[in-house]
């Protein structure tokens, strides 16, 4: 017999239609097992709703000065103490809370409305496309992303709307590249040769085989640049070209706080701890959700 | 046979340029290189040679995944080398590729029931109804559950996944099938089984079946002509049984002679290739075998030989082609036991089966 593929090994019925394993979402079966990553979800979670709840809170108005308790210590009437104007510093701080997430949240929006596509544009079509998008992109880069933010920011005037938007425009960049190199490897794959095979034009491809395979590695990316946009907002706040006064925001809180280091360091103290609770919060996410999502080890 | 002609090539090629050095010309790979090549209706041609031959690029050509450099390739009366994109999108209705790689070849984010069914909405077939009806009686007919429609790729084995690409390349009824080494990626046992559905579909559809493969006992089981490569070239070409039983040109020969055989006292004496195939950049003069071949001599070093008749339907190039008596291979595959016969028989009806109830006719 020389030919290994005899017809006695034709399959039985049982054999071809053999078990399948439960169908599972293996995604958050990994997240739930990873600690700091719900470690990381639940500090954002939480910051979230706090600062969702604002207005229904038993708080005062962030505004509202009392110029009877100005820089007082915490107490058990103002729990994280007043400010210079004696605000309450607890009620800023969650007033502040929405400033700093929107700010994260909608700048890597803007960000990624504008660099998904140009980066895929430029990966799926490569020849001039490609080297045009990708010289301006590396123009971009060649500044340095924070001096880049204010840079715009000063350029647009000071405002929580223009901070938002020079520091979005300031990580495009990040996702040109990013979505740049995933289409490009997403391209080398056969199934998006047998996508042209069976007929698909160019616009379904891009819409059903590359986009939900490079949205994973950008998924991640966009938690992890939330992070570094919070403190790009409270960067821009503390010099004065982010939210203006008297709207609160960490960042402009932190600015104030810098006259009274000594005597009211509480000032400074909780906007403090609130950023780098927020930026770790979305970077253990971040660094759960590329482990959970890469399919590499189950 | 039916011996209408479906698909031809004319001195198809397709060259690699690689990058051109600061001094000098870049430099030329010729993977397909001039190659004429009718394929006829319903038939099963396998194209064999070694890897890197340039088997998978005349793969792609055949269906346009690729476009030549030069030469045609000829689908019922029209070029597809040059048909505009549109045309060409609704000529793969009837052109088919089914991948080497099961694990690559399906997107991850879709499921088997849409990965199935889309070649159906690409070419805008049936309505939802017929979709649904057609999808589940391919599925029957590879050999897969219904229930199997709301999984995903990652869920399936190798031999699975094969099947559901076969079913996403046929669902549309194709004329021609190309299959780029559809089973060399998988273990031997399931080889068997998707090579029987790919048969068993190929007569339910009448379809015509090219397949690419290393595997010559897999070209034995399933093809009726074979064409062998070497570089870029057809070296010799015919149907299945004469060309192994008796081959005209030595690199057939070579790899016949490389066939395991499981009978002792049965084997050849040596291995009659030696050497890897030349850089394909910098080809040979003459016979592009001839360093490889053992009964090279003067002419094969200068003079390139044309693909000749050397029987009926049978083709060669090679110099001595009519003078050289090559050791060919019986065929021995044919006896079967009486079980085996059994249970073969057995398969054969409850595909059937399974094809009739699940059709709704």
């Amino acid at each position: 017999m020389s030919n290994p593929v005899t017809l006695d090994t034709a399959p039985s019925r049982q054999e071809v239609s053999e078990v399948l394993p439960p169908k599972q979402s293996r995604v958050w079966r990994k997240l739930r097992k990873n600690p700091a990553a719900l470690l990381g979800g639940g500090i954002v979670a939480f910051f979230c709703i706090v600062a969702i709840l604002a207005p229904v809170l038993p708080i005062p108005g962030p505004a509202a000065t009392d110029f009877g308790a100005v820089r007082k210590a915490p107490s058990a009437v103002h729990w994280f103490g007043t400010d210079e104007l004696g605000r309450d510093m607890l009620s800023r701080m969650i007033w502040g809370a929405q400033a700093s997430l929107m700010a994260g949240v909608v700048s890597v929006t803007i960000a990624l409305v504008i660099g998904v596509p140009l980066g895929v544009a430029a990966g799926y079509a490569r020849g001039w496309t490609d080297a045009a998008i990708s010289r301006v992109t590396e123009a971009l880069l060649a500044a340095p992303f924070l001096i880049l933010a204010i840079a715009m920011a000063a350029f647009l005037g000071p405002s929580l709307t223009n901070a938002m938007i020079a520091i979005g425009i300031s990580a495009v960049p990040i996702f040109i590249r990013l979505a740049r190199a995933q289409t490009m490897q997403v391209l080398t794959e056969d199934y998006v040769e047998g996508a042209t095979a069976i007929g698909l034009t160019h616009r379904d491809i891009i819409a059903r085989y590359i986009l939900p395979n490079i949205v994973p590695p950008l998924l991640v990316q966009a938690t992890l640049t939330i992070a570094t946009a919070i403190i790009a907002e409270a960067s821009l706040s503390f010099l004065g070209l982010g939210q203006q006064p008297p709207a609160p925001s960490w960042g402009s809180m932190l600015n104030t706080a810098k006259q009274f280091l000594e005597q009211a360091p509480w000032l400074a103290l909780y906007p403090g701890i609130a950023i780098f609770l927020v930026v770790l919060g979305f970077n253990l996410l971040g660094d759960g959700l590329r482990d959970a999502l890469d399919p590499r080890d189950n | 046979m039916n011996t209408e002609i479906i698909l031809e090539t004319q001195a198809l090629q397709k060259r690699f340029t690689g990058r051109k050095p600061f001094f000098g010309e870049a430099k030329v790979v010729r993977a397909v290189d001039g190659i004429n090549l009718k394929i006829r209706r319903g038939e099963t041609l396998a194209i064999v040679g070694e890897s890197g031959c340039g088997k998978s690029t005349l793969a792609r050509l055949l269906v346009r995944l690729m476009s030549p450099s030069d030469g045609t390739v000829v689908y019922q009366g029209r070029n597809i080398a040059n048909v505009p994109a549109e045309d060409m999108r609704h000529l793969r209705r009837d052109l088919q590729f089914i991948f080497q790689d099961p694990f690559s070849s399906l997107n991850p984010r879709m499921t088997i029931g849409a990965l199935i069914e889309e070649p159906l909405l690409v070419h805008n077939i049936g309505d939802r109804q017929d979709r649904r009806a057609k999808v589940a009686a391919m599925l029957a007919r590879v050999g897969l559950p219904a229930s199997v429609i709301d999984r995903y790729p990652h869920e399936f084995s190798g031999g699975q996944r094969q099947r559901i690409g076969i079913a996403r390349a046929l669902i549309t009824e194709p004329k021609v099938v190309i299959g780029d080494e559809p089973v060399s990626a998988l273990d031997v046992s399931i080889q068997a089984q998707v090579i029987n559905i790919l048969q068993d579909l190929k007569e339910a559809l009448g379809l015509t079946l090219v397949i690419i493969a290393h595997d010559l006992a897999v070209v034995r089981h399933m093809a009726d002509r074979v064409a062998v490569m070497y570089l870029g070239e057809i070296v010799e070409q015919g149907p299945v049984a004469d060309l192994f039983a008796n081959p005209k040109h030595p690199y057939t020969a070579a790899l016949i002679a490389a066939i395991p055989v499981a009978q002792v006292g049965a084997r050849s004496a040596a291995a009659q290739l030696q050497g890897d195939p030349p850089n394909p950049i910098d080809l040979p003069t003459g016979c592009r075998f001839h360093p490889r071949c053992p009964h090279a001599t003067e002419v094969c070093t200068t003079t390139r030989p044309a693909l000749a008749a050397t029987g009926p339907d049978r083709w060669a190039a090679c110099h001595h082609a009519a003078t050289l008596s090559l050791q060919g291979h019986a065929a021995t595959g044919q006896t079967r036991s009486a079980a085996a016969q059994a249970r073969f028989d057995l398969y054969r009806d409850r595909s059937a089966d399974a094809a009739r109830t699940t059709t709704p006719t």
